[in-house]
This record gives structure tokens, C-alpha cells and sequence, in this order.
């Protein structure tokens, strides 16, 4: 299909999405939600066919609690905090990380793991927190820089536990049964380390349509009609419309990397509570990199901030606009969840992407 | 601890034999003019015939150097961009620099060197200067002020209030490169690009634009922010909606394909030799030409439009036929997590 022009793609989903009701097609990746917005295909969709952001952006999903957790370690005169630069904006119950370092905190952003694993190196004299967030994706590189630490002997570096699985969320969706979905715009990074194979229960179990998609326009264009197609013919595959990175079987190497170190765990996901093993914990043998151990913390009881509905948002339920704080006491420079913070967060993207509209909020930039 | 003659220390800061030998033994020989070689307190600038621009701005960047520059660079370029974009032809900078101490005195040279070379290449001079050394810090090393002056051509008036619905938005080149090149250098986020910084003094491209004797209505050069960061300021400032279109944004296949997996919008990306243009449509070919007659302007392009709206804001035409608002980013805006 690579000389068909991406507007013959839209008529083709046109024609096919022709069905007289809606068709929920749920990108379960932050990256895609953005990427939807940012190439103009999320205005190309016919009125009828809606993509729903799912609990796929790693700052979303972690909960308010092992925010806090992060805070109240930043705050420990000891301890640098090593994080991922989207963390340091979400204000958990006493204010961000980005205040705390404003106030003194040593909050060190980094891009990878094994940064922080080199920075503990250089300071010797101080505890170094690494905030391990997000999915398959960010995981192997968190277990490749706990195999590092303990192989040159740095012990002053620690992970605060926080990955998550994409699976197990899927399943729990779908379980719940109170989002309607036609379908699952699969995401590519994560597909990369696991597989198309893996969402076979998906397919099998829950009767729903599983495409892999890419990133680009074509990609992600060729993905949802490959969806519409299948949900008007009432079918459900598993399909793939990124082979140029994705295999059948994933990145076994890297899922090594993964099981060497951590072992699955229960985990609470933000507004969705504990997904049985849908996290990761650090296995025997590796605990004196566990963060929470080291300092003695542990994570309090989840909760949303008043009137954010983030929770919501990342599963699906409502979209941004819905929520009363969208646009008016929530906004990209003063954000009060998640989603508004994250660049891969659903809120932030409807806010930065979408047209003003009158009584929407928006208006007011 | 052999190296340490070959560094910054405090002392080279502290006014007496060691400041007087680093500024006459590394910097004046290198930048001297004849309104700064007489070291006197201030420079003496003779009368200008028309009207006197004056802008200043500040340098931090990390790393000092990186593929296609340096701090140095970017502290000329910087300023003689801001007045060649307000159509004054740049005269005379003064050039402060604040130098952690620790720096190695041989990337101090490499940098005053590329002072000088670019202030030749911009044609203008370093006036006048100061020196201080500070105790180590974070180990950003050098910290670098300019302030400049220039002459205002005859007959330029830049004033974004002059823009109206219908006139037509320039850029004069790939757009992205010179935030993406320093982010490939940077520690912690190091990958190999063919990727240089497009940092360059835009005086003569400009020259060119402005001697075509169009109406230019407004120029600004689309630093941080990017260009997405100069169209809102537009739309605040004219209160006129801009239309632009994706494809005709300049974008190396390189810096587009960086940014694609750095989760970066090229349209807030850094730029530092990269300028929007405002001119009337029925200027905007003969001042296209113009551009793309100057090295720095060869990949100029006509990005979009203003246009009249209830709720202004800039819209962009993807290359798939969507649309989509472009803001200015919020902050900093960094690689994404995965």
C-alpha cells in the first residue's frame, strides 16, 4: 500500500467506518496520543470514529502516593533524586519536585538510567534515587543500570520501584467492561520489547482487534483502518502495521534484562487502584537496590487531587474536556494532573493541539 | 594535579598580575581593535548618522561547544541578530565574560578566537569588555554577556502593529538544528548526527532582504521557543490567526528524523541563524529571491499566512491534510520518556 496517498487512506476508513454508530479505538501509548495529535490525523477521523487515549503515559499511570514518596526522599539532606525531566513537574500532595529543588532539594534530571547509576559514581557521598517509571520499554534500561551498580560496586544508588506492564492494564480494562472499545491501536515502542504475540489474549480472550502501529502518519493512518475494517466485520485479529520494528516474539535480550533483575509485582496504577502483577519488583538478590528498603518508605494510600479527573482520563472514561478543571485552574503552566503535565499526557495534548473553543475553557491561554 | 596551570583559577579574576596577564596575553590579542586595544574604562564611540539600536543579551549553554559552535559564536550571533532584525546594520558589541573557575585556558582560547572570527564575519567590533572569574559551581564553566549597538537603516520600520491579514510569513532556512546539534552533545543524551547548529550572524541576509526595498513589515529570529514560540508572540501581538503549512517548512530529513525520536516538535526547537520574515504577499517572491541568492537563505521558504480570526491562534496544515494549533512550549521542552 506504499503508494497509496494518505488521503486515499482516509476515504478508505471513511468508507468503511460507514456503519451508523461509533467505533472506539483506544491508543493504549502516550507517544501515539501525541503523535495522533501532532500529524493532524486525530482531525482527519470521520465524526463517528472517536480514539481514546489509554493508560499508556508513564507519568499518568503512577500514582499520587509514589510521587510523594519521591518528595519525601528529595527532601532527606542525603539523597539526590534521579528522574526522567517529565516527573519533576507533577505536584503531588506537598508540591513538586521541581519546588522541592527550588527550595534546595537535589533533584537531577537525567535521560537514561545508567546516568544516574554514573552520577552515584561521581558522588560517593550521596544517596542516589533513580524514580524507575514507566513500561517495557524504560524497564530493561532500569535493570541493565541495577546490573551495572552491582557490577562496579556502587552502593549508593537505589531504584524507587515504579515500572508498569502494559498487559495486565489492558486486561484490567477490558475486565472492567465499562469502557466501550472497538479496538486497540497497540503501541510501538513497547511492541518492540514484547511482541506482537503478546496480545494475543487480547484478540483471543476479549475479542478485540489488536493493531501494532508506528509512528509516522501512514503508520498510524494504515493501523486504524485495519481496526475499522475489522470492526465492521465484526472480527477480531492480530495485525501488525509496523513491521519495519516490530516482530512476532519482541526483544528477548532486552526482556532478559527485565527478568534477571525483577520479578512481577502488584502495583497501583493512578485512579485504577492495584493491578495484580502489572508492576515490578526487584528480585531477590537485587533488593539492596530497592529504594524503599534502604529508607524505610513505603507507599501511603492513593488519591486524586480535588477534582482532577486524570484517572479518568487514562482509562478512557471521559475525555479531557469533560473534566471542570481542563483549561481553567488546570493548564500546562499550572498543572494540576498528570495528564496536563506529562508531554506524553492526554490533557496536555488536547490543550496544545486543539483549536480554542468558546466555552470550552481553552480560550483562556 | 599537573594540569593546573592550564586552568582558570580565582586569582586570574582578582584585578592584579594574573588578570592583567590573561586579558594581555589571551584576549586582547586576540579581539584588538582600536576601541578596545586602549584598554581605557570606556569605549568612544563616534557620532552614528541615523537612529541608534541597542539590545543586550546573555549566554549559558551546555555543552560550551558543540557540532557547528560554541559559546562564543552564539554570544556575537545573538546579538547582532537582534539588531539586524530590527533592520540596523550592527556597529559595536562589549563582551563580558563570567568564567567559572577550573576552565582549561586552552577551550577559553578556542572560544575567544571564535569571538573574534565571528565578529569579523558579522562585521562588527568588540568595543569594550570585563573579566570575572567565579568560584566552581555547577561546572557550567563560562557564562558569556553581550550588549550591542547598531545603525538603523533608513526607512526600516520592523513593528509587528504594521502586520496585517493577508501578509505572508518567510523563514530562510531548515529549522531545529542548532537546539538539536547541542542536545547531541549534551551529557547524558550524546548520539552521533550529522547535526551542526545553524548559528550564524544573519547581518548580510538580511542586508539582502532589506536592499530589495520591500515592505518588510516585521523580522524576528526564532531562537528559543523556536518558531512556534515567534508565531504565537505574533498572534498576541497582532491579534491576527497564522496559518502555516508542514510541508513547507524548511526540515533537514536529518533534524526531522532526531526530533522524531526524541519526541521533540521541530517548531519548538532552538534555532540561532534562522529568522521569520513578515512582508506583503506581493512582495513576498522578490524578497524570496533575495533570500535564496544568500548562503544562509538558499532553503527559504514561505511558510504561511495571517489571516483574519475570532480566536486567534496559528494553526498548522500537517502533511497528512490535518490540522492541528501550534503554542509555544511551555518550558524547556525535553526528550520524551520512552
Amino acid at each position: 500500500m506504499s503508494d497509496t496517498t494518505l488521503q486515499d487512506i482516509c476515504r478508505q476508513i471513511a468508507e468503511a467506518s460507514n456503519l451508523g454508530r461509533r467505533i472506539n479505538l483506544m491508543e493504549v501509548c502516550g507517544t501515539h496520543t501525541v503523535a495522533l495529535f501532532r500529524s493532524g490525523v486525530k482531525s482527519l477521523m470521520p465524526a463517528n470514529v472517536r480514539l481514546v487515549s489509554g493508560p499508556g503515559c508513564p507519568v499518568c499511570v503512577t500514582s499520587q502516593a509514589y510521587l510523594d514518596v519521591a518528595c519525601e526522599l528529595a527532601e532527606r539532606p542525603e539523597v539526590t533524586v534521579c528522574t526522567y525531566g517529565d516527573m519533576v513537574r507533577v505536584p503531588g500532595r506537598t508540591g513538586s519536585l521541581e519546588q522541592r529543588r527550588a527550595t534546595g532539594a537535589r533533584v537531577v534530571v537525567v535521560y537514561s538510567a545508567r546516568d544516574a547509576v554514573k552520577y552515584a559514581a561521581r558522588h560517593p557521598d550521596e544517596q542516589v534515587v533513580f524514580l524507575a517509571v514507566g513500561f517495557e520499554t524504560t524497564a530493561p534500561a532500569t535493570a541493565a543500570a541495577v546490573l551495572e551498580a552491582e557490577q562496579r560496586k556502587v552502593d549508593n544508588f537505589t531504584v524507587l520501584p515504579g515500572h508498569k506492564l502494559v498487559m495486565p492494564a489492558m486486561r484490567a480494562l477490558l475486565s472492567a467492561g465499562d469502557v466501550p472499545i472497538d479496538g486497540f491501536i497497540c503501541p510501538g515502542h513497547v511492541s518492540v520489547v514484547i511482541g506482537v504475540n503478546a496480545y494475543r489474549p487480547i484478540v483471543e480472550e476479549f475479542g478485540k482487534p489488536c493493531t501494532v502501529a508506528g509512528f509516522e502518519p501512514r503508520q498510524m493512518l494504515l493501523a486504524i483502518l485495519s481496526l475499522v475494517r475489522q470492526a465492521a466485520a465484526g472480527e477480531a485479529r492480530l495485525e501488525n502495521a509496523y513491521g519495519v520494528a516490530v516482530t512476532d516474539e519482541g526483544n528477548a535480550a532486552a526482556r532478559g534484562f527485565i527478568d534477571q533483575v525483577f520479578k512481577p509485582a502488584n502495583a497501583v496504577w493512578r485512579a485504577m487502584g492495584t493491578i495484580p502483577d502489572s508492576g515490578l519488583a526487584l528480585r531477590w538478590g537485587y533488593e539492596q537496590f530497592d529504594a524503599f528498603a534502604r529508607f524505610g518508605v513505603t507507599l501511603g494510600e492513593d488519591y486524586e487531587p480535588e477534582g482532577c479527573r486524570c484517572g479518568e482520563v487514562i482509562q478512557g472514561k471521559v475525555e479531557p474536556l469533560e473534566c471542570p478543571l481542563f483549561g481553567e485552574s488546570c493548564t500546562p503552566a499550572d498543572p494540576v494532573g498528570p495528564c496536563m503535565v506529562s508531554s506524553e499526557g492526554t490533557c496536555a495534548a488536547w490543550y496544545k493541539y486543539n483549536r480554542p473553543r468558546a466555552g470550552a475553557g481553552v480560550a483562556k491561554r | 594535579m599537573s594540569d593546573t596551570r592550564d586552568r582558570i583559577v580565582l586569582a586570574h579574576g582578582g584585578g592584579g598580575e594574573m588578570t592583567r596577564r590573561l586579558l594581555a596575553e589571551r584576549i586582547i590579542p586576540r579581539l584588538a581593535n582600536d576601541l578596545l586595544s586602549p584598554l581605557a574604562d570606556s569605549a568612544v564611540l563616534a557620532p552614528l548618522k541615523g537612529s541608534i539600536c541597542f539590545t543586550t543579551d546573555a549566554f549559558v549553554v551546555q555543552p560550551l561547544e558543540f557540532p557547528g559552535g560554541d559559546i562564543g559564536r552564539l554570544a556575537v550571533c545573538g546579538t547582532v541578530n537582534d539588531l539586524a532584525v530590527m533592520g540596523a546594520v550592527p556597529k559595536v558589541l562589549s563582551l563580558a565574560l563570567v568564567i567559572e573557575e577550573g576552565l582549561l585556558l586552552s577551550t577559553l582560547d578556542r572560544i575567544i578566537d571564535s569571538i573574534a572570527a565571528t565578529a569579523r564575519e558579522a562585521n562588527v567590533v568588540i568595543g569594550t569588555g570585563d573579566t570575572k572569574v567565579v568560584e566552581r559551581r555547577g561546572g557550567d564553566g563560562l557564562t558569556i554577556t553581550t550588549a550591542g549597538i547598531g545603525e538603523l537603516r533608513e526607512g526600516a520600520r520592523i513593528d509587528a502593529r504594521r502586520i496585517s491579514a493577508g501578509d505572508v510569513l518567510i523563514v530562510n532556512g531548515g529549522i531545529a538544528e542548532h537546539g538539536l546539534a547541542v542536545m547531541s552533545a549534551r551529557e547524558g543524551l550524546a548520539f552521533d548526527t550529522d547535526l551542526c547548529s545553524d548559528v550564524a550572524p544573519l547581518t548580510g541576509l538580511l542586508n539582502a532582504i532589506f536592499e530589495t526595498g520591500a515592505d518588510v513589515r516585521f523580522v524576528r529570529d526564532a531562537t528559543r521557543g523556536g518558531v512556534a514560540g515567534l508565531l504565537a508572540d505574533l498572534v498576541d501581538d497582532t491579534g491576527l490567526a497564522i496559518e502555516i503549512r508542514e510541508e513547507a517548512v524548511p526540515l533537514s530529513p536529518v533534524a526531522h528524523h532526531t526530533a522524531e525520536v526524541l519526541g521533540l516538535d521541530p517548531l519548538t526547537v532552538a534555532n540561532e541563524g534562522k529568522c521569520v520574515v513578515v512582508v506583503p504577499e506581493r512582495e513576498a517572491e522578490r524578497v524570496l529571491v533575495a533570500c535564496k541568492a544568500h548562503p544562509l537563505g538558499r532553503q527559504a521558504a514561505i511558510i504561511g499566512r495571517l489571516v483574519e480570526s475570532d480566536a486567534p491562534c496559528v494553526e498548522l496544515v500537517t502533511g497528512a491534510g490535518g490540522r492541528r494549533v501550534v503554542q509555544r512550549p511551555y518550558g524547556e521542552d525535553l526528550p520524551r520518556i520512552c
